[in-house]
């Protein structure tokens, strides 16, 4: 048995509470929401706080609501929400694809897409999903709320913009008509982090071509957004020729390690295999959403 | 080959049709386990008992310079802080491995593998114990380590091991088997020559149950209980009184429910004998259990045999020889647990299921920083080793010629009239007939069907493979005159008492993590004496109550321990011949038997069951001479030789082209264990060891970094297979019955641990063909199947 050092628990009873107890206990206090990163680093003591407040009583944290032009989705929602969704899966194909990926049933029924925003892990595929989405975080403090877009909540890895007596209660995803999206992920077993993972989102116009696209990828040193894809994207007509070209885009801009998952070429090597098959993916998801509008072969 | 009905399974109670003796019958001890009833070491709890945690060292290699315990003294909940130099005073600072080599139990001089262990705390509960390990000090000189086996032998190499009289290298061992000469020359004349390095990399059994102890001491009487996660309590048992000084009659071990073993708790780890001492020390029950990461990071591994691989053979494909030179990475300490004239385990059954005109292989062992151990994880004392070289070496030769992997084979087999058969290295293979079970295979898979559609696939570029593996095992070690661990003859024993209402005990050797011993072993003596298997309790696991024997590892509880619980039961059957015939007032050779009862020659309806028996045994029937009034017999049971269980695997995998990910699409296992007892629990071991396979072939590696530090200390970074990495497995049989086991039994638990990983490995080359890839490395990881695709993978290690 793991054991972490010694620490002390409360559970809070709402937000304010939260946000209270954070205060109280300051630095050295986290929040844990479903405990699949924060538990096991702490049982391996590379994680040591003194307080756990636990936000697991936060039920009115725990929703998904389809809110005129957004979808909002609560902090404390967890994976396996998410992943049976049918609002879900209707708008943004992507988080459900991403879902299916994530860990396993159980580290799903328990994890949430707050704590994985919030532990901010390279090889987290909820927060690539967000910036392709260009979500956007909701985040409450003493000071009240404010709103963030991912590229502002996103400091890099394991950091993110929310402050040591903030907590991100909502993730907001806008609704585009036409849109269809994407997410794959390469892994050496099921429910182990990616070995690379890509997504994408693509709005087509009434005349079949791209009005707007963005590539995230995941675990290759990029923070999220292939941001050179979109210029290439937009205006054209979907094609494979256009794929393998942002396919490119892509792996020129990762920059991965060199791990026990692989070695550098091969990662670079997914960022571009990965951006073709999701943007593929999400183009004909697209124009499924949008009549008349075929992808052209080759 | 005979193929045996399978009895239907009856789960209706009351229903007198059960299956007896071979039978595919519900276990008798999953109701505890479905219930969460099992008794593990960690749910042992003792009155007054303390808790035990060992500081492990953070390097692979260093000088221990300093050690200071007064701080984790000082925690208000700490008894007692034992380090190396305090074992020491007591002459226990290092213990005899299963190999005649030593293994430090606690650091007294010099740190040889990361994890390895320095210090033992004991505290009043198990939190407080693992916070004091914090509290102590050390301070390390860190020395350049040893990693790549590559390199243990160059001049200048660290020595690791300088407590050694005299050690100026990290050689340990070199081995031999088969005629180098004759191989040579066989070799030199051949039409084809194929030569190969195949790595088999290291890995580690990852049992659920980690391994521990709860050691009580009492020191009134001289007394040592000890609860421990063994697979060889009895062997242990003897081990203890050598290491400690007491006595064996004042010793009693207890191996209680195990949650999976593999040979992994083979060995006798440093925790336990720290346990042992905490006790004495203390004056109370001291339990000892390590974590995942601890298990993995210094418990004993598997492989890591580097393997140079050539085979010889005719234009027309008839195999000619075999041979190999292997470089053996035992780690820091030579703890590898075989029989004692095999430091290489069995590998020399390398020549497999062919029959083959010359052989010869060597095995080199030496020294690394790293973790002692190289035989476990269900390898048969490194069958899996040597199944894995000759079915890689095969294909790739099949390749030269340009033959189907399965022509080549079939057209090499050993011949049924060749059997029993001497090959070229020493073996004399007990019995077989191969043919009709790789037919048997090809037929399940549809094998010229697959052939077909891959070709099809290959004309539009999608990567499907198809891979077979023939195994032949050797198991059930083995003959007293050649096999002994430390001294200790691999015999076992068995009793069997009939009480008086006809309900019986039988007591065994042999101690079960997880292969049914509780049902098998009774349907055994219910086959041979007809009381129901229900009635039948088999005791196990406990020195006080077992006869003595080695314990269940490579295969050989069903060889040797079901061979004498088959012989006590004839035993106790022909007793009850002569007490039927007191009590039927008759002569005992006029007394016919059939199953559960003696009867009259020509008067059926005259006779005695065994209840009747027992209870006249034990009655007030005048016995005749010379039989005692009980129905009780013991044996020990000396195997005369090995069993050889074999099987034919083949794998079907499709690769992505794009991202080299595997999927194993089908895997169809043919295997032949000869006799079946319980087909149900055949099919479980078989579906447990295919998974295990899959997990080798695909994404289990135990890697180091150059400094010596362990990369698989967790299940995030060991991986191990899940139900979403295999599919449904396809299993078949053939029954070739060992002709010198009492029924025919030849052992099935690490068949398909054994057979498996070539099976995968060769589907996944065969994917790769259209790349010009004749062979890979294990872990078959998307990456390494992608650099392969590109050109080559490096060697895992």
């Amino acid at each position: 048995m793991q054991i972490p050092a010694p620490f002390d628990y409360v559970r809070a009873s709402s937000v304010d509470n939260a946000l209270a107890l954070l205060d109280r206990h300051g630095a050295e206090s986290r929040v844990v929401a479903g405990g699949h990163s924060l538990l096991p680093m702490m049982k391996l003591r590379l994680a040591r706080p003194d307080w756990l407040i636990d936000i697991n009583d936060l039920y009115e944290l725990d929703y998904l609501l389809v809110d005129g032009p957004v979808l909002r989705i609560g902090a404390m929602t967890r994976h396996t929400t998410l992943l049976e969704s049918d609002d879900v899966r209707r708008l943004f194909p992507i988080i459900t694809d991403a879902e299916h990926v994530i860990a396993d049933p159980i580290v799903r029924n328990r994890g949430t897409i707050g704590g994985s925003l919030c532990q901010a892990d390279p090889a987290e595929d909820l927060s690539t999903v967000c910036h392709v989405l260009d979500a956007v975080a909701v985040v409450r403090g003493p000071a009240g709320e404010r709103m963030l877009s991912m590229a502002e909540f996103h400091r890099g890895p394991y950091e993110t913009a929310v402050a040591q007596n903030e907590l991100l209660i909502e993730v907001r995803v806008p609704i585009r008509a036409g849109s269809g999206s994407a997410y794959e992920k390469v892994e050496r077993r099921v429910g182990d982090w990616a070995v690379a993972a890509a997504g994408a989102s693509v709005t087509l116009a009434a005349d079949g071509t791209i009005s707007k696209a963005t590539v995230g990828l995941t675990a290759v040193g990029l923070d999220r957004n292939v941001t050179e894809v979109e210029a290439v994207l937009v205006g054209q007509v979907p094609t494979e020729q256009l794929f393998a070209e942002a396919g490119q885009l892509a792996a020129d801009a990762c920059d991965p390690l060199a791990d026990q998952r692989g070695p550098i070429d091969y990662k670079r090597h997914l960022a571009d295999e990965l951006t073709r098959r999701v943007l593929r993916v999400a183009c004909s998801r697209a124009a499924a959403s949008v009549p008349d509008v075929t992808i052209q072969e080759g | 080959m005979t193929i045996l009905e399978d009895r239907p399974s009856n789960p209706a109670a009351g229903d007198h049709d059960r299956p007896i003796g071979h039978g595919r019958m519900q276990r008798k001890e999953d109701p505890r386990f479905v219930r969460g009833k099992g008794r593990y070491v960690d749910d042992i709890v003792l009155p007054g008992m303390l808790h035990g945690a060992i500081l492990r060292a953070p390097v692979a290699h260093a000088r221990l310079v300093s050690i200071d315990t007064s701080e984790a003294l000082a925690h208000p909940k700490v008894l007692a802080v034992i380090t190396g130099t305090d074992l020491q005073a007591l002459g226990l600072a290092w213990a005899p491995t299963l190999s005649m080599d030593v293994q430090a139990v606690l650091v007294t001089d010099k740190v040889r593998f990361q994890g390895q262990e320095v210090a033992f705390v004991v505290a009043e509960d198990r939190y407080a114990a693992r916070d004091a390990l914090e509290l102590i000090q050390v301070e390390y000189d860190v020395l350049p380590p040893v990693v790549d086996a590559r390199k243990a032998m160059d001049p200048g190499a660290p020595v690791i091991r300088d407590d050694l009289p005299g050690r100026t290298d990290n050689h340990i061992f070199d081995w031999e088997a088969g005629d180098k000469a004759e191989t040579d020359a066989v070799f030199a004349s051949a039409d084809v020559v194929v030569k190969q390095e195949i790595v088999y990399p290291r890995v580690h059994p990852a049992p659920m149950e980690t391994c521990g102890a709860v050691a009580d001491f009492d020191p009134i009487d001289g007394r040592l209980t000890l609860y421990e996660t063994t697979q060889a309590p009895h062997a242990h048992r003897t081990l203890f009184a050598m290491v400690s000084g007491i006595p064996e009659h004042k010793i009693r071990v207890v191996s209680p429910d195990i949650g999976g073993g593999f040979g992994n708790k083979v060995g006798i780890y440093p925790g336990y004998i720290l346990a042992v001492v905490g006790s004495i020390v203390t004056g109370k029950p001291v339990k000892w259990v390590e974590d995942r990461s601890e298990n993995l990071m210094s418990t004993s591994f598997a492989r890591d045999y580097i393997m140079q691989g050539e085979i010889a053979a005719t234009k027309d494909g008839k195999i000619l020889a075999l041979r190999t030179n292997v470089l053996a990475d035992h780690g820091a300490f030579n703890a590898t647990a075989q029989p004692t004239k095999y430091p290489a385990g069995f590998f020399h059954i390398f020549t497999g299921s062919y029959d083959l005109a010359a052989a010869h292989c060597t095995v080199t062992g030496v020294y690394t920083n790293k973790a002692p151990g190289g035989v476990a994880y269900a390898c048969s004392f490194r069958v899996t080793e040597a199944v894995y070289l000759v079915e890689r070496m095969v294909d790739i030769l099949a390749r030269k010629l340009d033959m189907d992997p399965a022509e080549l084979r079939l057209k090499n087999f050993i011949r049924k009239e060749q059997f029993p058969y001497a090959n070229k290295t020493g073996w004399e293979y007990d019995s077989g007939d191969y043919e009709p079970t790789m037919r048997l295979s090809m037929k399940m898979a549809g094998y010229d069907e697959l052939r077909r559609e891959q070709k099809e696939k290959r004309e539009r570029g999608e990567l499907m493979g198809i891979g077979i593996s023939f195994f032949t095992e050797t198991v059930g070690a083995g003959p007293r005159k050649d096999m002994d661990i430390l001294g200790l003859g691999m015999a076992d024993g068995a009793e069997l008492r009939i009480h008086p209402t006809g309900k019986a005990v039988v007591r065994i050797s042999v101690q079960s993590q997880g292969q049914g011993h509780e049902t098998t072993f009774a349907q055994i003596v219910a086959e041979e004496i007809g009381i129901p298997p229900e009635d039948i309790d088999v005791v196990h696991g406990d020195t006080d109550q077992t006869p003595f024997g080695l314990g269940t590892y490579g295969s050989r509880s069903t060889p040797v321990s079901g061979a004498a619980v088959a012989l006590v039961a004839r035993k106790v059957r022909e007793k009850a011949r002569f007490i039927a015939a007191a009590m039927l007032e008759t002569r005992p050779e006029d007394l016919e038997w059939e199953k559960g009862r003696w009867f009259v020659k020509g008067d059926p309806s005259v006779g005695k069951t065994m209840a009747e028996i027992a209870m006249g045994a034990h009655g007030t029937v005048a016995l005749p001479e010379g039989i005692d009034g009980n129905l009780d017999a013991e044996v020990t049971y000396d195997p005369p030789n090995l069993t050889f269980p074999f099987g034919a695997y083949i794998c079907v995998v499709d690769v992505d082209p794009g991202t080299g990910h595997v999927k194993v699409r089908r895997f169809i296992a043919v295997d032949d264990c000869g006799t079946r007892i319980n087909p149900m629990i055949i099919e479980g071991q078989i579906h447990g060891g295919l998974t295990d396979g899959v997990g080798m072939a695909l994404m289990e590696i135990i890697e180091f970094d150059d400094e010596g530090n362990c990369l698989g200390g967790s299940f995030m970074d060991y991986l191990i297979p899940t139900a979403m990495e295999v599919p449904d497995w396809e299993t078949g049989f053939t029954v070739t019955p060992s002709p010198h086991h009492p029924i025919g039994a030849k052992g099935v638990g690490e068949s398909a641990t054994v057979g498996s990983p070539p099976a995968v490995v060769n589907a996944v080359v065969d994917a790769l063909t259209p790349f010009g890839v004749v062979h890979m490395d294990m872990p078959c990881t998307p990456a390494r199947v992608w650099e392969a695709m590109q050109g080559g993978t490096r060697p895992p290690v």
